[in-house]
């Protein structure tokens, strides 16, 4: 397993867009790790961890044609995503929305943006290479407040390309989004409710 | 010093070939199974593999459970060890919870919970301090209890209250907490 330490603004801005306030919820969509459970907790936050690409798996199997089935993508929301109305203040969405078809990705949106409460925040990563469309999945470990360790787990097949026109039609629903220039080739966005 | 109780079941994470024992992933067939047999020093009792369990348990002292339980555990001052082989299905309540098997269902550790890698734990956790190996896995929500903190019933999302048989709130739960310190 390949790691890789990254500087990480979006991460750094995520948290300095939710200091001041204590106790909130935190959603991660990554596999759980001691590093973002510690790095949360020690904040005051509460966590929840719900590994987004395990369930990709599991209900949309490697048949990409099921990730429009729409009894396949309710499944999938109501595996990952079933949390009630406005319940979080801060979302790691990480680059899970990639691996998701236009479809699934829209309806993982909505359904983000209902359990998301007002003023809260997601952090989305995307792939910013339009020539490449087989990413490693990875796992996004909290080292500090702006630096990440990325650690493969394996490649997998992105299922669509998100320049910043795509990516403001996706949150268009959001109050704002952010976006931060980085060097390599992932595209950092912040968006609030 | 003869009879000096043996603390630690399971070798600590870092130890060098954990293997052999219990580490490889249970295979249907039990006769082939990765030969674990949990030893029962004094003061710890142990349910093994071919035991299954619905109902209650309340023990005071160390509990280890290999088989399958489901119903609710309580060990408030004591540790639960949930073996390899375990399957649980129910409210746990104990000083310190170590995971080598499968939990579905809400956990209170007072004072640690170790999830260890190939475990698999469903459902939200309060505790002090928390250990999660990776390749453990997680779905749930993790609530940290700080020392002084006031009883407040954390507000739980129905994602991980897919073990319909234990309720999600545990009235009385945070009168260990508080006296315990934080990492």
């Amino acid at each position: 397993m390949q790691s890789q330490v990254r500087n990480s603004n979006g991460l750094e801005q995520f948290f300095y867009s939710l200091q001041g306030r204590d106790n909130l919820s935190i959603l991660d969509l990554s596999i759980a790790n001691q590093d973002n459970v510690t790095f949360i907790t020690n904040l005051g936050h509460r966590i929840y961890t719900e590994d987004v690409i395990d369930s990709i798996d599991e209900v949309f199997g490697a048949d990409k044609e099921m990730q429009s089935n729409p009894v396949r993508i309710d499944m999938f929301l109501n595996q990952a995503l079933n949390f009630p109305e406005n319940h979080f203040d801060g979302a790691l969405v990480w680059d899970v929305l990639q691996f998701l078809s236009p479809t699934a990705a829209q309806a993982a949106v909505d359904r983000l943006y209902h359990i998301m409460r007002p003023r809260s925040y997601l952090l989305c990563f995307f792939n910013a290479n339009e020539k490449i469309d087989v990413v490693p999945t990875v796992n996004y470990r909290i080292r500090e407040s702006k630096t990440l360790l990325l650690s493969s787990r394996a490649s997998r097949q992105t299922n669509q390309f998100f320049n910043n026109r795509a990516i403001e039609k996706l949150f268009q629903r959001f109050e704002s989004i952010k976006f931060f220039l980085t060097r390599d080739s992932l595209r950092e966005v912040i968006v609030k409710k | 010093m003869w009879n000096k109780r043996k603390e630690e079941e399971y070798p600590p994470k870092q130890a060098p070939a954990p293997q052999q024992s219990y580490s490889s992933a249970p295979t249907m067939s039990s006769s082939t199974a990765p030969t674990y047999t949990p030893e029962a020093p004094r003061g710890m009792a142990v349910i093994g593999k071919s035991v299954t369990i619905k109902g209650q348990i309340y023990s005071q002292e160390d509990l280890t459970i290999d088989g399958e339980m489901e119903g609710s555990v309580e060990l408030k001052e004591h540790r639960l060890t949930v073996g390899p082989n375990g399957k649980i299905q129910a409210g746990i309540k104990a000083r310190e919870i170590v995971v080598l098997g499968q939990i579905h269902g809400n956990v209170e550790a007072s004072d640690k919970i170790d999830i260890r890698k190939e475990a698999r734990l469903v459902g939200d956790i309060k505790t002090s301090r928390i250990v999660i190996e990776d390749g453990a896995y997680f779905k749930g929500s993790i609530d940290i209890m700080r020392p002084g903190a006031a009883a407040e019933p954390a507000p739980k999302p129905p994602a991980t209250a897919a073990a319909p048989s234990q309720p999600r709130q545990q009235p009385q739960q945070q009168t260990i907490a508080a006296q315990n310190a934080v990492k």
